[in-house]
């Protein structure tokens, strides 16, 4: 027996299972490129109804992009063509410099494990404990981990999410609306994911949930060093956490800039998203917030920047 | 760059070994390492991790588990794995991650008990819609233009209209089967003839109408406990009560009576069907010709038979009727729910339709209609 394992100490696996034709990330890489989305022009339609056209966009390594657009403009068509669930009908996709629109499956499949995603109702297994839940992407992607390893894994994940323990026997009919979003975020972290796509994660919460959320959020971005993708119609959520935010309109995305920068365009449906009642009342908000934490971040800067600005403006 | 989470263990100076680790600590490559690890020395010292060169959550917690247990410390951490070392901390815990089992006694029991309980609200609830229903009646006979007469319509046409191919058919075919196989079994008493009475008296008493409830059963209880069930999921049935529209009045009511009535036109129909078909295999294997078959049936039927028929027809459309409502009604919590509680309409409706057709036979029996 001691033969036939050479190496058992050091647990080195078979030289056979190394392959040097393997595609641009090795399982045992981190993606170190500077974009891990690029999309190039999409195009997406319903029939007679266009979606996208000759859309853009880039997402930078270890920042939280926000996608707002009007209801209709298609955020959560552009996600899931991201993640490889709508074909497009003609365009670019490459996520971890791997295409998703041209390359076959195996490729695809290649960067499966290295996304997470919390769609809008959290997409909880219904049959499931909570735990299990996060336990069935590990189980499918990394079968040789022991079940005891395993466990642990679910079990920390629920609570880095920030569910109690005992949440992870539950079963998400027994949980409420904001334990649920939690459940599925465990779901998504639980492999360790280098990009986190959050389809609406604060829709549906009451504001203190909404803004723990928000702040778990950004904690898990900077511990984990996470990018995260997330569409969102909260005013609070944008100025809070995103560091860029892209704009959906007229088929495409027509500005990707920090909320301070967009606030300068001129283009309509920005005033009036950005400067309306609710824009204006989030962004004062945030910037009492910010004061009071003593600038400690760059955004807070940036939004005081942006007040003060509009100030100027309209004196 | 390596591939492979690997570690080496070193005596170190002082008591404990030393354990070097190396290559990418991620959850993608700690599943072949896991085993070893646990097999390291309990006695072991200090865990270096200054030689990772990639670390996520999943590896942190693997190192500051074995760490801990050990009771040894970890060095030579980059600010990555301090950082991811330091989140993981502190949350482990103790227990299973599936739901809570009792012991299979105590299930048993408790299932019982359950059932038995919940057989008391079960008859509560039924004599409580059976109340409702009748009050509904009872407002609907005082001012009857608020008839829902559209909705009686509609569901007309979805209980009986769109159902007369597929219960044609059946109805067609069932007259085949009989008049096939009950030639075949006359034929050694010599009596082939005696297969229009056969086809005759069965459908019309029997087969017609109960085969029409069963399949009406499939297709429209069913449908009444789904999209009434649904409806109550959301919150449909709700809005209609705080509108003042009495679900009973506008939901329940024109579903049964659209079922008594079919009941009644889709089993006389599936009776003629029936008796088609038997007829055409008369012409075809008896050397019976059609008309005369059908001739003979109006001599060797009594017409007390077609009676028989009939009246168990809307008997049986209201019991199925009656149990697709009251299960839709029921639904209450998640869609399972809507799940459930169409089988069980389907499955009583059945159930009680062919229990009462037996009491049926008995009764006219012994009124005489033999």
């Amino acid at each position: 027996m001691a033969e036939a394992e050479p190496l058992p100490e050091t647990g080195t696996p078979p030289a056979d299972e190394i392959r040097d034709d393997e595609p641009v990330l090795g399982r045992h890489e981190r993606y170190r490129g500077e974009y891990p989305i690029v999309v190039e022009g999409l195009r997406n339609s319903f029939g007679e109804q266009v979606i996208h056209e000759g859309l853009d966009l880039k997402v930078k390594r270890g920042e939280i992009l926000g996608v707002v657009g009007g209801s209709g403009t298609g955020k959560s068509v552009l996600m899931r063509s991201i993640i490889g669930l709508q074909i497009p009908d003609a365009g670019h996709i490459d996520v971890f410099g791997r295409a998703i629109t041209t390359g076959d499956p195996d490729d695809v499949v290649g960067v499966r494990n290295r996304w997470g995603v919390l769609f809008q109702g959290g997409a909880l297994f219904s049959t499931l404990t909570v735990g299990e839940n996060v336990e069935v992407p590990l189980k499918k992607f990394y079968p040789e981990l022991s079940e005891e390893l395993m466990h642990e894994i679910a079990r920390y994940k629920v609570r880095l999410a920030g569910l109690p323990e005992e949440a992870a026997t539950k079963f998400p009919s027994e949980l409420s609306g904001g334990m649920k979003k939690r459940a599925g975020l465990a779901r998504a972290l639980a492999l360790d994911p280098e990009l986190l796509f959050l389809d609406e994660p604060t829709a549906g919460l009451d504001p203190i949930g909404a803004a723990a959320f928000d702040r778990l959020t950004r904690e898990l971005k900077q511990t984990l060093g996470l990018t995260v993708f997330l569409i969102t119609h909260d005013l609070d959520t944008l100025h809070e956490i995103c560091d860029r935010v892209a704009v959906l309109a007229d088929h495409k995305v027509i500005a990707v800039d920090t909320v301070p920068n967009l606030m300068k365009l001129d283009h309509p449906w920005i005033q009036e998203y950005f400067n309306g009642p609710r824009g204006r009342a989030a962004l004062t908000a945030q910037a009492l917030d910010e004061l009071r934490k003593h600038m400690d971040m760059p955004i807070a800067a940036n939004a005081v920047k942006a007040l003060d600005n509009q100030r100027d403006g309209k004196a | 760059m390596e591939r492979f989470a690997s570690f080496e263990v070193t005596a170190g100076e002082g008591a404990g070994v030393r354990v070097a680790l190396t290559g990418p600590w991620l959850v993608s490559t700690i599943g072949a390492v896991e085993g070893d690890l646990a097999g390291v020395d309990q006695t072991a010292s200090s865990f270096d991790v200054s030689a990772i060169t990639e670390i996520d959550t999943a590896g942190a917690w693997l190192i500051s588990r074995a760490a801990e247990t050990r009771g040894a410390a970890i060095t030579g951490a980059s600010e990555r794995a301090e950082r991811l070392i330091d989140a993981v901390a502190g949350l482990g815990s103790e227990g299973d991650i599936s739901a809570p089992r009792a012991p299979l006694i105590t299930r048993v029991t408790a299932r019982m008990g359950e059932m038995i309980y919940n057989a008391r609200s079960g008859v509560y609830g039924i004599i409580g819609f059976l109340g409702a229903l009748l009050l509904a009646f009872g407002s609907l006979a005082r001012s009857p233009r608020r008839f829902p007469v559209k909705a009686f319509v509609h569901q007309l046409e979805l209980v009986g209209v769109s159902a007369l191919p597929i219960i044609g058919l059946m109805s067609f075919l069932i007259g085949i089967v009989i008049a096939q196989q009950g030639a075949v079994q006359l034929a050694q008493f010599g009596a082939e003839t005696l297969t229009v009475n056969l086809v005759g008296r069965i459908t019309l008493r029997e087969l017609g109408v109960l085969m029409t409830a069963i399949m009406v059963a499939g297709r429209s209880g069913s449908a009444f406990a789904a999209q009434i069930g649904t409806m109550k999921l959301t919150e449909e049935i709700d809005a209609m009560r705080t509108i003042g529209i009495s679900p009973m009045e506008a939901l329940v009511i024109p579903r049964i009576l659209a079922c008594v009535f079919m009941m009644i036109v889709l089993g006389f129909y599936s009776m003629v069907m029936a008796i088609i078909g038997g007829a055409a295999v008369g012409d075809l294997m008896l050397g019976i010709p059609f008309l005369t078959f059908l001739s003979r049936i109006q001599e060797v039927v009594p017409l007390y038979d077609l009676w028989v028929g009939l009246i168990k027809a809307p008997v049986f459309g209201l019991i199925v009727a009656l149990a697709g409502c009251y299960h839709g009604m029921q639904v209450k919590g998640n869609s399972e729910e809507v799940g459930l509680r169409t089988t069980l309409a389907v499955v009583s409706a059945i159930f009680a339709v062919i229990v009462l057709d037996a009491f049926f036979a008995v009764f006219f029996t012994n009124v005489g209609w033999g």
